[in-house]
């Protein structure tokens, strides 16, 4: 068994061109496999990190993301009453009204442009978001035109650096923070003071209202008692799961749009492969039929011809997760098609995507070595003897 | 003859080929017999069968008609998949143009056929350094072939050959593709086996020097054996 690895692994690199131009096919594919997977992760891992576990998002019955839904203020007064919301630190409840509103910005190394989230926030949102943390400036007073920029926002728009003023809604202003939310959407985000915010957007209800429960376990209980009170028409999400299922449309049309394309590009592998293997038997065919005069039976020709073939695979696919795997460097920013606003993510390995992407490249040198590894076991014993 | 001491019966043995609609004769009712620790050549000129015959005793192909036994074992009848098996045991073959694995050192080309049986990799080594040191070939063990002269190839060869303690060797032209010194070392390592190991060798061979070395000679002309020559 070892002899024959080595037997097919040797062929393979006494014959370095052929196969690392086969491999570096196979590599192109994975490559192109595992990026979009990695995409659709990395856009997963940033909208769910973008939620907590212990906060309980309220949007307006129906409404399937924060910019449809709208919450009259008499509504949101009452929520702030409801008995399971926790108590901050300053004895307060930790619930925040918020606004959003989308607004079209120029990006800074084009002249393209994009929509932003402007959020209005509570004095409450940020300790409901411990992950979002002031690294420049300071917080936005309450009651001015002052605003916080995430750090994507910052790094990607014309004039969203600390000091800059921004203009919309018909007021200036001021920018007086940049704020990094790692890895969420939150990063993606321009934070202000809600009341302000909608007085210059002439809006009057708020857009969704963030609280968090005194114990995860009274979700159920809260959305009962929202359900049953007739002065709501709201609908209670907990907040992982309401960007989980806002990650799910895109990923999954990121991994539709991945696998076509792959499957189209695989078919050249393949047929690269296949290529490569039957040239394999061609120039060896006074070899087979000497293992088979020695007394190598067919099974174990197509056992070493196809070994040769999954060893190609999986250098392709080793080689095609190296390049891929320098994507995680990346940033990268596309629109979530449910907000209709920019968001930033990087790409994301795991250990899922690696054993799917060495398994694809592997199925590939497979179906690719299968056709030659069978001609090889089937060859006759003196006419392969012949071809020396 | 005592029967025991027959190593190889063959009885009227009928091979032809397709060649399109064409059906070629080429063996015709082949008769012989062959004594334990002969050396036989088969001799005759190109497209006489010799090879045909020497591929129907070493199983590698089926006859058409007629029985081939060798040490008690009608190998005619047997499957390819026990064919194949009882090659791996019982048939040495050293080819003309040594057959080597080009990928493999000379001490994994001789340990191949030994992968086929139930011996332990030590035990496969001892056996693999018996062979080389037999034909002078241990101080080469990591050579690959091409590193290595054409007598020398064949040489390693015929240590694959041996190395199985197979029942007979069967050698194709074992010289065709040597200069006359290495030649002359191949068939004297050939004649050495044959007189101090007691291997049965059948040898094809279209060279009369190289014959003269076997013990015994059989002349095929057009598939038919002619004995009295």
């Amino acid at each position: 068994m070892g002899l024959l690895f080595f037997y097919s692994l040797r062929n393979l690199l006494t014959r370095r061109l052929t196969t690392i131009l086969t491999a570096l096919g196979m590599a192109l594919v994975v490559f192109v496999f595992a990026s979009i997977i990695m995409l659709a992760e990395g856009l997963k891992k940033t909208l769910v990190e973008t939620g907590s576990s212990g906060n309980v998002v309220i949007l307006r019955k129906s409404a399937e993301t924060e910019v449809q839904s709208r919450i009259d203020r008499d509504q949101a007064s009452i929520l702030e009453t409801l008995p399971e919301i926790a108590l901050g630190e300053d004895g307060q409840r930790l619930i925040a009204k918020e606004l959003l509103v989308l607004i079209t910005m120029q990006k800074k190394n084009s002249d393209g442009i994009a929509n932003v989230i402007i959020r209005g926030i509570g004095k409450h949102s940020f300790s409901l978001r411990p992950q979002v943390k002031l690294i420049t400036g300071r917080m936005p007073r309450w009651g001015t035109s002052e605003i916080v920029v995430g750090q994507s926002v910052a790094k990607r728009f014309k004039n969203t650096g600390l000091q800059r003023t921004l203009s919309f809604a018909t007021r200036s202003w001021n920018i007086v923070g940049v704020f990094d939310a790692g890895d969420t959407g939150f990063s993606s985000e321009i934070w202000g003071d809600a009341d302000q915010l909608m007085q210059s957007f002439r809006r009057q209800t708020y857009s969704s209202v963030i609280l968090r429960l005194r114990n995860p376990n009274l979700f159920q209980g809260l959305k009962k008692r929202i359900s049953n009170d007739p002065r709501f028409t709201l609908g209670v999400m907990r907040e992982k799961d309401y960007y989980l299922k806002q990650s799910e449309t895109m990923a999954t049309f990121l991994r539709i749009l991945g696998i076509s394309l792959t499957l189209i590009f695989s078919i050249g592998a393949v047929v690269g492969a296949m290529i490569t293997m039957f040239a394999a038997v061609a120039n060896r065919t006074a070899e087979i039929g000497t293992l088979r005069a020695l007394g190598f039976q067919r099974k174990s020709i197509l056992f070493a011809f196809l070994l040769e073939s999954l060893i190609l695979g999986f250098f392709g696919g080793c080689a095609g997760l190296l390049f891929a795997s320098l994507l995680q460097f990346l940033t990268v920013s596309t629109m979530n098609f449910q907000t209709f606003s920019e968001l930033a993510f990087r790409f994301s390995i795991t250990p899922g995507i690696i054993i799917k992407s060495m398994a694809f490249s592997i199925f590939m040198g497979f179906a690719g070595g299968l056709l030659p590894a069978f001609r090889a076991s089937r060859m006759n014993i003196v006419d392969s003897l012949r071809e020396v | 003859m005592r029967n025991e001491e027959l190593i190889l019966s063959i009885n009227n043995v009928f091979k032809s080929y397709h060649r399109g609609s064409q059906i070629v004769r080429v063996l015709e009712n082949i008769s012989l017999e062959l004594e334990r620790g002969a050396f036989l050549a088969l001799m005759g000129p190109s497209g006489s069968g010799k090879s045909t015959l020497l591929n129907l005793i070493a199983g590698l192909d089926y006859v058409d008609q007629g029985t081939i036994e060798i040490d008690g074992v009608d190998i005619t009848t047997l499957s390819e998949t026990d064919l194949a098996r009882w090659r791996s045991v019982n048939v040495g073959f050293i080819f003309q143009f040594y057959n080597l694995i080009p990928v493999l050192t000379a001490f994994e080309n001789v340990e191949l056929p030994l992968l086929l049986t139930s011996l332990s990799k030590r035990e496969r080594q001892k056996h693999v350094s018996a062979a080389l040191s037999v034909v002078n070939m241990e101080d080469r063990v990591d050579h690959y072939p091409n590193q290595l002269s054409g007598g020398q190839q064949q040489r390693v060869a015929i240590a694959r050959a041996i190395v199985t303690d197979p029942t007979i060797l069967v050698a194709d032209e074992p010289t065709g593709d040597l200069d006359r010194i290495s030649a002359e070392n191949v068939l004297d390592l050939m004649d050495r086996l044959n007189r101090d190991l007691g291997k049965t060798i059948i040898m094809v061979t279209h060279d009369p020097s190289a014959g003269k070395r076997a013990h015994s000679m059989e002349h095929l002309d057009k598939g038919v054996l002619n004995h009295d020559l």
